[in-house]
């Protein structure tokens, strides 16, 4: 997808936003946006304007997500929610067979998911990193996973550029945001009662073609420039990659581990709210007469027992075990599997984690030569 | 249109599918270890599956679920397909219920095997430790079936007690073939053990190795590989001519449930067997 040049940007009013919806429903698709429920944010059907959470804004810090009304008409307000798009592509449950009992033996029958159009109406720009990360991991090897492709076809991603950043955000720090680059169908700038809107792919091109819109003013791109500039150097977390991933893989006796592990509560919320995290179990289910047999994939996390568990042994222990893994993973190891970072700079680990731990700032503290360094322990 | 928009799959490309077999024996090899014989029940499968000596297949019982095992028979035998399997755990101690004529299935096979056609020619030395190590048996009966095309082949074993000590009638086996050493020790010994007393490293001070032409294969306790092979590099065998297989918990096989890592690599696909020069910094670090 080649990214689109703002000359061919076009205006879509902001009361004219039901039309996209419309459109997008005409075309076949079922709209998800960000909508409200129970106090916070989460993906669900939309028919229309009235459902998104208009005027609404989250104020995100380490540990703590709260939504407020600000009045405004703004449409867009919120940034993010706790999920990213993986549950649409990796779900969370997938059965993968359907296995029946035979008379001598069993047969096993695939149970793909059945193709769905769905139009993602505000996915954020780091979602969008998130998602082509999980691409590559899913998509790229040896064996495509066909759950996970047949799930990513059917989706129309419409990301709205972000004019605001959280206390929590880093995607400038990791070049993911707040501008979409790529890896989408349009791309959306929410200005004063005006949505810039940027195709990215063909299909996108032809939506914004049958809207009819009226092409973008300089003036238009500039001030959508000025916001998103604006918006990236409000933010005041960031990660320095420049050393990774040998530098994290060298302080693998580094005393903050020990520190970190004292706070850590291990309940993988941040590996359940990642945009990348790809860890999963595959769970039997049989029936009660054990006739028939369902083999399911299930989101698992690196915090759990189970996870580093081999007959008679757990490599992974402690707690400091398994924070170790995953921030080394996240960050280190990921670049060698795949070529990325495993972290898209969202923030959402630094705010649904119970007690704030912040990656960011983990990571900074392990960058710091310690003059207590263990020395690596003797061969026992 | 979306580089996506034309998800075709069929079966065949679905790495998750599952093929019935058959269990045509069961063969006992010790207590709470038997070898399983399989014959896949479809005959286009059946010609089809081809495997490499190391590698392991995802088997699979009814109503139970799936567990990593490596094959341990002959490649150039495909149709007859033998894992040696350890009641360990859930899946493996449901397993040890089935008797011939009931069926399991199969998912693979997976990862990367013994180097074992780069090295025809070379000298082997095996160096095992622990209860059975069934990847590395399949290793060694593939040199012996084809014994002209290898060198000197010297198999050391280390085991805890003598009641550790699996496949004696294999061992003895072993031993009466041409240019060949087995060395056997034991940390615990009783007094029926008339071999060496010690862990298995000391055994290498019995063999003499030529670095330039030796090959060296590994396959037990981790601790073994960490102390073992830095005596071989000692000796002048290149780190890259050392390989190990190791273990970890895996739930797909195919590099995407994340629970075989070890360091930046996933065993599953990266291994089981691997070159020591690569997994060196990572053997017996904690958590990794």
């Amino acid at each position: 997808m080649k990214p689109v040049s703002e000359q061919t940007s076009a205006l879509l009013p902001t009361s004219s936003l039901q039309r996209l919806i419309d459109l997008l429903q005409a075309k076949g698709h079922r709209v998800v946006a960000p909508t409200l429920r129970d106090g916070a944010v989460v993906w669900d059907t939309i028919r229309q304007v009235a459902d998104l959470p208009v005027g609404w804004r989250d104020v995100q810090e380490p540990g703590r997500y709260r939504l407020e009304n600000t009045g405004s008409a703004q449409v867009f307000g919120i940034v993010h929610g706790p999920q990213s798009l993986k549950p649409f592509t990796f779900a969370p449950r997938e059965p993968l067979l359907q296995i029946e009992r035979t008379k001598k033996g069993f047969s096993a029958r695939p149970t793909l998911p059945q193709h769905e159009n769905i139009a993602i109406l505000g996915a954020r720009v780091c979602d969008l990193a998130g998602l082509a990360v999980q691409d590559h991991i899913f998509l790229k090897d040896a064996h495509r996973d066909p759950y996970y492709e047949i799930r990513r076809a059917g989706l129309f991603l419409i990301t709205v550029n972000c004019t605001r950043s959280l206390a929590t955000c880093f995607c400038a720090s990791m070049e993911t945001g707040p501008r979409a680059r790529s890896g989408f169908d349009l791309a959306l700038t929410e200005l004063e009662e005006v949505f810039l809107v940027e195709a990215g792919s063909e299909a996108g091109q032809e939506m914004v073609s049958a809207l009819s819109l009226a092409p973008a003013l300089t003036m238009h791109a500039h001030e959508a420039d000025q916001q998103i500039k604006a918006c990236a150097i409000s933010q005041t977390r960031r990660l320095d990659r420049s050393q990774l991933p040998q530098a994290l893989y060298d302080v693998h006796e580094h005393p903050r581990w020990d520190d970190v592990a004292a706070r850590c509560l291990a309940c993988g919320n941040c590996t359940m709210v990642c945009p990348t995290c790809f860890c999963h179990a595959v769970e039997e289910t049989p029936d009660l007469a054990h006739q028939r047999s369902e083999h399911t994939r299930l989101w698992d996390s690196c915090f759990t027992q189970d996870h580093g568990y081999i007959h008679g042994k757990n490599i992974r222990p402690t707690i400091k075990d398994r924070y170790r893994m995953w921030l080394t993973h996240k960050l280190a190891s990921w670049i060698d599997q795949f070529g990325s970072s495993g972290c898209v700079g969202c923030g959402r680990c630094i705010t649904w984690c119970p007690v704030g731990i912040d990656l960011t700032e983990e990571l900074a503290a392990l960058m710091k030569p310690s003059t207590q360094a263990k020395e690596k322990p003797s061969q026992t | 249109m979306t580089p996506f928009s034309q998800a075709i799959v069929n079966d065949a490309a679905n790495p998750y599918l599952i093929q019935p077999a058959i269990i045509v024996e069961k063969i006992r090899e010790a207590e709470y270890i038997d070898t399983y014989r399989l014959r896949f029940v479809d005959e286009q499968v059946r010609r089809s599956y081809r495997f490499a000596t190391g590698q392991f297949n995802m088997v699979y019982l009814f109503g139970v679920g799936e567990v990593a095992i490596s094959v341990v028979s002959d490649p150039d035998e495909p149709e007859s397909l033998d894992h040696t399997i350890r009641v360990v755990g859930r899946v493996t101690k449901a397993i040890a219920q089935l008797q011939p004529g009931d069926e399991l299935g199969i998912r693979g096979p997976f990862g990367r095997g013994w180097p074992l056609e780069s090295i025809r020619g070379k000298d082997i030395v095996i160096v095992t430790g622990g209860l059975g190590c069934a990847p590395v048996v399949g290793a060694i009966e593939y040199v012996f079936r084809r014994r002209s095309q290898y060198g000197a082949v010297k198999i050391l074993h280390g085991v805890k007690t003598p009641h550790d000590l699996l496949f004696r009638e294999r061992f003895d086996a072993w031993r009466r073939q041409p240019d060949t050493q087995v060395l056997l020790t034991s940390d615990e010994p009783d007094k029926t053990w008339h071999y060496h007393v010690g862990v298995v490293t000391e055994l290498f001070e019995q063999v003499a190795v030529d670095p330039a032409r030796t090959v060296v294969l590994m396959c037990g306790p981790e601790i073994m590989m960490r102390l073992g092979a830095p005596i071989l590099i000692e000796r002048g065998v290149p780190a890259a001519a050392i390989h190990v297989s190791l273990e970890r918990h895996m739930e797909c096989g195919i590099g995407l449930c994340g629970h075989c890592q070890m360091g930046p690599y996933f065993l599953c696909k990266d291994g089981p067997v691997m070159s020591y020069d690569r997994v060196a910094g990572f053997l017996g670090q904690s958590g990794v």
